[in-house]
């Protein structure tokens, strides 16, 4: 349940709900490897929520275990208030949770347009007839559902990509596609596996302006996996911080930068 | 239009009026957003004018307070514009790309009440610098985006003010009426300050004589009609964006369509189709570079194809185009290459329905507007200042030539001074510059003569006038031979490869250059020859590059050698610059104009390496980012001699 309803406003003045989603206690093992050992933490609803720790720490395993993707051998994964069950990636998405990958999954050989309509599956139910013939519903929706992804295209300035096949374009915008079109799938939750990773510093401040913007704008939660120190700490509300399967810290930027086993972590101590 | 009713259209309320009365029902305004092409009638446009009116009379703007617009081009910006003037206040366009400082100043030398901003962006370089803005009231924004948390104590956005506005219509609307009828033909209508290629910017004071005179004038001598289509796309804050997207828009009734994003300009270009077209020479300089680079990669059929057919329109287009003689056989061998090459050309281009193209603000190189005018676009030149409201000159059509300018347009007496200067008189001459008596003595003299700082003469067979070069700018060399560096700069330009030139050799025994490479053609070319290069800085230095370069000056050099006049100006050594020109080093104007002075004293170590035989120099330049960040960039610069016609220096010796 929400363990700490009370909402509260941040200093710059955007409103921090209740508890949107809480791990409870996770471990992953894949075989004899443990991936992430007993793991609690929450994302309160329209946080910026930062997953931070270095090579091989858990962090995208912990993102697939939020997304649905994995699920944990031991611990509870909590929604909305209740206890969610052992979920397919697709029944997690219903459930209004989006995410862009590491290595970025896009449908190369499909425009921009078509990508980022892929998103709106989820709110399309148009019959296989009516989608094969293109007729009443499925016309209706297709107009709909263009008109949202026009406006993640015009939020996220790809417009002029739009037709663009997505083979043809640069890194740093085949990420910002891949957000448009978790985007477009009106997500409650965003998570976000390095957004930034292999992008210039030009690059890196717009996307991070896009990831703003967006929980800005729609009050979308956003949990991010990203390596860049001072991107993390800039934008995000709350960071935990991971090593060898384990949370290390949790807090604030500037509580977790003071944190001294963030700092071994960080600088290679020796480990037991 | 009658003429009673030209009578009654002396302000721009007036023509509005006439517009929805005449026009109503037609589009005004178009924007492409969220993928579709929006559309606002003449009756839907001025609804919409008027809402924001009311709400700027409830902000308490008075007459004669100046309003400031900065963002793209947007109908919403536009009516922003014809906002403020209906309710005779005076609408201040900035160039949107201008920097903290630039508008800084501007805003203040202006005493700014009210500043209409585009998006987030402008909003914040504006709150930057409010603490020297002591007249700034309120900002209207129009994109909310990421304004959210902002204080809104002296923050609206543009349709809530609008809605402000629509709400307290009983009560300001017959402020509003009696503000639209109490203009008259001597008001103020706009104020449009020049890029400046020297010093400070200047406020060019436009009255509705001004600007509505102007638009008749011009929309007469080109036929244009209210079914015209135009693309708004070039900077608000210069004069020909205003006397084409609103003056003559205005006038005529003709519809403004507004590009979705820049970035989307040349498929909105395509699907608008205009029918009356102007850009910058350098506009079609990127457009020919493009053709040419796809071309490149074409399949051997298509290359010959278009270069076969290309060959064939450069003999007989022009002439077709300008109704002289052509034989039957050629005009033929024309139809057929309009079907295969120049129409889908066009249509690629977006210029399949250009019936009145112009290019001006910048001479454009022979090469390249025969290019255009050979396809069967009606590409034409004009020549002209903000302090004219553009027009001085305009080529008729039929009396179309790359190298001159013109007659002078309707209404305009040109003359030549003494000293070669060009001056105009004409009912476009500004009224004055805000604020600086000074510089408006220096620049009109009493009987309204307008001194243009261009050197220039009218041909005596055709009665055009030709432009020499800045008459600041045409020097002579050391051994007296006369030196005029656009006419060699504009000769190396028209190479796709070279982006920027800027010829020294004033006063100096021979003449340098230096070079700035189109990264998007030379790169293209490094990428079909697999040359590796890590940015602009290191393709720039390419000895394979240097080579290109070289080839090109030199083939120049030979073509100016015929000119007797101009042979001194042959480039003898160059080199090719580490950095691109750039508007926010201050090395060019906004309009894209090279600043010689700045770029001569900013380089000047390089320059001494010219003259003194240096095969390297290292140099290190300040350079400003987009965010106003300042950064240096260092690099050794490999200096080059070019081969030069000898004869023609033995015959000045």
């Amino acid at each position: 349940m929400f363990d700490q309803p009370e909402s509260f406003v941040t200093a710059d003045g955007r409103t921090i709900g209740g508890v949107m989603m809480e791990m409870k206690n996770i471990t992953l093992r894949f075989g004899g490897v443990v991936a992430i050992k007993d793991i609690s933490f929450d994302i309160r609803e329209g946080e910026i929520r930062a997953i931070i720790g270095p090579n091989g720490a858990g962090k995208s395993s912990m993102l697939n275990v939020i997304s649905g993707f994995y699920n944990p051998q031991d611990g509870e994964v909590w929604y909305k208030g209740e206890r969610r069950p052992s979920m397919k990636p697709f029944e997690v998405a219903r459930q209004g949770i989006a995410r862009t990958f590491q290595n970025i999954a896009l449908f190369e050989g499909m425009s921009v347009l078509d990508n980022v309509m892929t998103g709106r599956l989820n709110h399309m139910n148009a019959g296989i007839m009516s989608q094969a013939f293109w007729y009443g519903k499925a016309q209706r929706e297709e107009t709909e559902n263009r008109e949202v992804v026009e406006r993640v295209l015009d939020f996220l300035e790809i417009q002029h990509i739009r037709k663009t096949p997505v083979s043809r374009l640069p890194y740093g915008l085949k990420k910002r596609v891949e957000l448009a079109r978790a985007l477009a799938a009106d997500p409650k939750l965003l998570l976000l596996d390095e957004p930034m990773a292999g992008m210039n510093v030009e690059e890196k401040e717009d996307m991070s302006r896009f990831i703003l913007d967006v929980n800005d704008e729609f009050g979308t939660t956003i949990a991010l996996i990203e390596h860049d120190m001072s991107v993390v700490m800039d934008i995000s509300d709350r960071v935990v911080v991971m090593d060898y399967g384990k949370k290390i810290g949790d807090g604030t930027p500037t509580d977790v930068r003071s944190n001294q086993a963030v700092i071994d972590a960080y600088l290679g101590v020796a480990h037991d | 239009m009658t003429a009673t009713d030209s009578a009654e259209l002396v302000s721009i309320p007036a023509l509005l009026a006439r517009n929805v009365r005449e026009f109503g029902d037609k589009a005004a305004y178009r924007e492409k957003e969220f993928g579709i092409w929006q559309s606002w009638t003449w009756s839907e446009a001025v609804e919409q004018i008027e809402a924001l009116a009311l709400g700027l009379l409830s902000l308490g703007a008075n007459r004669g307070d100046h309003i400031a617009i900065a963002g793209r081009n947007r109908p919403y910006l536009y009516w922003s514009m014809l906002a403020a003037q209906s309710i005779g206040a005076v609408p201040v366009p900035i160039y949107q790309d201008a920097v903290g400082d630039e508008i800084a100043y501007v805003l203040d030398h202006c005493n700014a009440r009210f500043i209409v901003a585009g998006d987030q962006e402008q909003v914040d370089k504006i709150l930057d610098i409010r603490a020297d803005l002591k007249n700034l009231e309120h900002i209207i924004y129009l994109d909310a985006r990421g304004l959210r948390k902002y204080d809104h104590s002296i923050l609206s956005q543009f349709h809530k003010l609008q809605d402000a506005g629509r709400a307290a219509k009983a009560t300001l609307g017959p402020e509003l009426v009696a503000r639209q009828a109490g203009q008259n033909y001597d008001d103020i209508c706009v104020m449009l300050y020049t890029s400046g290629t020297t010093g400070r910017p200047k406020g060019v004071v436009l009255s509705n004589r001004n600007v509505i005179e102007t638009s008749k004038n011009s929309s007469q001598f080109d036929n244009l009609g209210p079914n015209e289509e135009v693309l708004a796309y070039l900077p608000m804050a210069w004069v020909g964006d205003y006397t084409f997207s609103m003056g003559q828009a205005l006038w005529t009734g003709f519809c403004v369509n507004c590009p979705e994003s820049p970035e989307t300009m040349m498929t909105d270009l395509r699907e608008i189709g205009p029918t009356y077209y102007f850009a910058p020479p350098r506009v079609f300089e990127n457009q020919l570079t493009n053709v040419m680079i796809r071309m490149e990669d074409a399949g051997r059929l298509k290359q010959w194809m278009f270069h076969k057919s290309m060959a064939h329109a450069k003999t007989v287009g022009p002439a077709l185009l300008s109704g002289l003689p052509v034989s039957f056989m050629d005009r033929v061998k024309y139809w057929l290459g309009d079907k295969f090459i120049y129409g889908p050309l066009k249509n690629t281009l977006g210029l399949s329905r250009v019936r009145v193209g112009y290019t001006a603000g910048e001479a454009i190189g022979p090469e390249l507007f025969d290019f255009y005018r050979s396809l069967g676009i009606n590409l034409k030149q004009l020549y002209g200042q903000t302090e004219a409201t553009v027009y001085v000159t305009i080529q008729p059509d039929g009396e179309v030539r790359a190298d001159t300018v013109g007659v002078p347009a309707p209404g305009v007496e040109v003359r030549i001074g003494d000293n070669g200067e060009i001056y105009y008189r004409s009912p476009g001459v500004f009224v004055e510059y805000y604020n600086n008596p000074e510089s408006t003595a220096s620049t009109k003299d009493k009987e309204g003569w307008v001194a243009t700082g261009d050197a220039g003469f009218f041909e005596e067979d055709s009665g055009h006038l030709r432009i020499i070069d800045r008459a600041k700018d045409v020097g002579k060399m050391a051994d007296g031979r006369l030196f005029a560096p656009k006419y060699v700069e504009n000769k190396l330009k028209f190479f796709p490869n070279i982006l920027e030139a800027v010829v020294f050799g004033n006063d100096r025994e021979f003449c340098t250059a230096f070079i700035n490479i189109d990264l998007n053609a030379v790169g293209n070319w490094a990428e079909r020859n697999n040359i590796a290069y890590g940015g602009y800085q290191e393709l720039s230095q390419h000895p394979e590059v240097l080579d290109m370069i070289q080839a090109h000056i030199e083939e120049t050099n030979l073509s100016i050698a015929d000119d007797s006049m101009l042979s001194g100006c042959q480039v003898n050594r160059f080199l090719v610059l580490h950095k691109e020109l750039d508007a926010d080093d201050g090395e060019m104007t906004r309009t894209r104009k090279v600043r010689r002075r700045i770029v001569e004293e900013k380089f000047s170590d390089l320059i001494t390496g010219l003259y003194d035989g240096s095969e390297r120099v290292a140099t290190t330049t300040e350079v400003t980012y987009e965010d106003g960040r300042k950064g240096s960039i260092s690099a050794t610069l490999e200096l080059r001699d070019a081969a030069i016609v000898a004869v023609q220096r033995m015959a000045a010796e």
